[in-house]
């Protein structure tokens, strides 16, 4: 087994990175696929809130690149998935505790265990996004369909360019096509034409994701909600699979009356 | 082209002064292989006289020995005729900076290494010109010296030239060009420009899409109107020092 070691990074904060993350690792899980996410969100760990994990906490990242534990130990093994794992960033410790020849050395070791390392990277473009590259096969550029997501997510695949690890993949989170249709909000092809890169997600607007969130339970283990299904997509592209991308057309009252698609 | 450059700062001249006549003094048992200089932007070390691997490694375990000296130092690095690709570039500028020092410059006569430090954004030579290097002020750069740019230019790229400067590709908002002479975008520009940045107002700036950010033309400056219909290649110059843009069309009168 040699893993895919796939990285999500966006430049900007609140983009939905962790989220993504979350919901990528679980829907590739969920389709037999053995999965460990590493938070690189050193000093404001989030992931292990998102997927539920946060009680469970005994070792971090840091423990294992400072030699306090093995790596097995750090690995938190998710309670619904049994193929899915997350490594936990430590709290109290910043960035610099960990250098980015500490992740590939990482990465390499836990390789030969799995099929898939999902990292999720800290906003910026400092020495938290350096290490949470430094391994990665594959990048994902997260972004939102706003003016200054974007602006950032182009500087973050300049630099991806510059080390080597392009070409990006883009997924564009927080997509409402009722504002793209009244011409409040950039649509894919405006993102498209400025970013000028590989498209692999499209995630619309959905109020469940925080619900989702907050609960610890990512939208993707259930497949009704439209950006449920759009993160399965994602993993299914991935993974090799030819998807199309979904119908976003937000439906009228009418339609709604007449029976949901 | 000084003026471009921002000053350097002083206080790594006193600083590093009086340490490089020490550090000369203990470098004399490897002279061929690291030689360290004090200058004004921090420390110039010369790598040279063995292979690759072997001098990247001497040099970080010559950091190790000394790393209170060395702790929080810029550091510029002359690696003579060593090609070297980013992967080699960026695994020691990761150690260097593991170890509390900031790579910044790269000087080589290797036209490989000097594109792999671009790409990694480190500047290629020392932002002032060596003192008195009177080969180098005899040798002006022709009038029409150009540099070309492959795109995209994306956000947070910078292009600087003494000349003009042709970019094939779009330049996206957050880049920045700055060029002595005109600059010819074929793409979309909707960065920020400036040519004839030394003061020439003959420069022109050409774009098969002109909605830069700014636009500055020698010493004028000037934002896009806001676009109505479908956009055409358009020429930005000076006229009776206003910043005007005409359609290509009208230009060449077709």
């Amino acid at each position: 087994m040699t893993a895919k070691v796939v990285t999500v990074a966006s430049g900007k904060g609140g983009v939905g990175k962790t989220t993504s993350v979350a919901n990528i690792a679980v829907a590739l899980a969920s389709r037999g696929q053995k999965v460990t996410c590493i938070d690189g969100d050193i000093g404001l760990r989030n992931l292990d809130v998102i997927l539920g994990l946060e009680n469970r906490i005994v070792y971090d990242l840091v423990d294992v690149i400072e030699g306090r534990c093995r790596l097995r130990q750090a690995m938190i093994r998710d309670k619904r998935l049994p193929e899915l794992y997350l490594i936990p960033a430590a709290q109290t410790r910043d960035k610099t505790a960990v250098s980015p020849s500490d992740m590939v050395r990482l990465c390499d070791e836990l390789r030969q265990e799995v099929d898939w390392i999902i990292i999720d990277s800290p906003a910026g473009i400092e020495r938290g996004f350096k290490n949470a590259i430094a391994a990665a096969d594959r990048v994902i550029v997260m972004t939102n369909p706003e003016v200054s997501a974007v602006r950032d997510a182009d500087r973050v695949i300049g630099l991806l360019d510059a080390e080597e690890k392009g070409p990006a993949a883009l997924v564009i989170n927080r997509l409402d096509p009722a504002m793209v249709k009244r011409g409040d909000m950039l649509s894919v092809e405006d993102v498209l034409d400025l970013l000028a890169v590989e498209l692999i997600g499209i995630v619309p607007e959905d109020e469940n994701v925080i619900v989702a969130s907050n609960r610890g339970q990512p939208l993707a283990l259930d497949g009704k909600s439209k950006a449920g299904k759009a993160f399965q997509n994602i993993a299914r592209r991935l993974m090799g699979e030819q998807i199309p991308f979904m119908e976003l057309e937000s439906q009228n009252l009418f339609q709604r009356l007449l029976g949901r698609k | 082209m000084g003026r471009f450059l921002c000053s350097s700062l002083h206080y790594f001249i006193t600083s590093f002064a009086s340490k490089s006549s020490i550090i000369s003094g203990i470098m004399g048992e490897t002279p061929s292989l690291i030689q360290i200089k004090g200058i004004r932007d921090g420390l110039l070390i010369t790598l040279g006289g063995a292979d690759w691997p072997d001098l990247a490694s001497a040099f970080v375990k010559n950091v190790d020995e000394r790393s209170s000296f060395f702790q929080g130092a810029r550091v510029a690095l002359d690696v003579s005729a060593n090609e070297l690709r980013v992967a080699e570039l960026s695994a020691l500028r990761d150690q260097l900076s593991e170890r509390g020092i900031t790579l910044w410059a790269v000087l080589s006569e290797s036209p490989i290494t000097v594109t792999t430090a671009q790409n990694l954004g480190l500047a290629t030579r020392l932002s002032k010109p060596r003192p008195v290097d009177a080969r180098e002020a005899a040798e002006e750069l022709p009038e029409d010296a150009a540099k070309w740019v492959k795109g995209p230019l994306r956000s947070g790229g910078r292009v600087l030239f003494e000349g003009n400067v042709v970019v094939m590709g779009d330049v996206n908002p957050g880049a920045e060009i700055v060029a002595g002479g005109s600059v010819i975008v074929w793409g979309r520009l909707r960065g920020v420009v400036h040519a004839g940045a030394q003061g020439d107002e003959k420069a022109v700036v050409c774009a098969l899409e002109l909605a830069p950010t700014q636009l500055r033309i020698a010493g004028e400056i000037a934002v896009s109107p806001k676009k109505q219909g479908k956009s055409q290649p358009e020429v930005a110059c000076l006229k009776d020092g206003q910043l005007v843009a005409e359609p290509w069309q009208e230009l060449t009168g077709r």
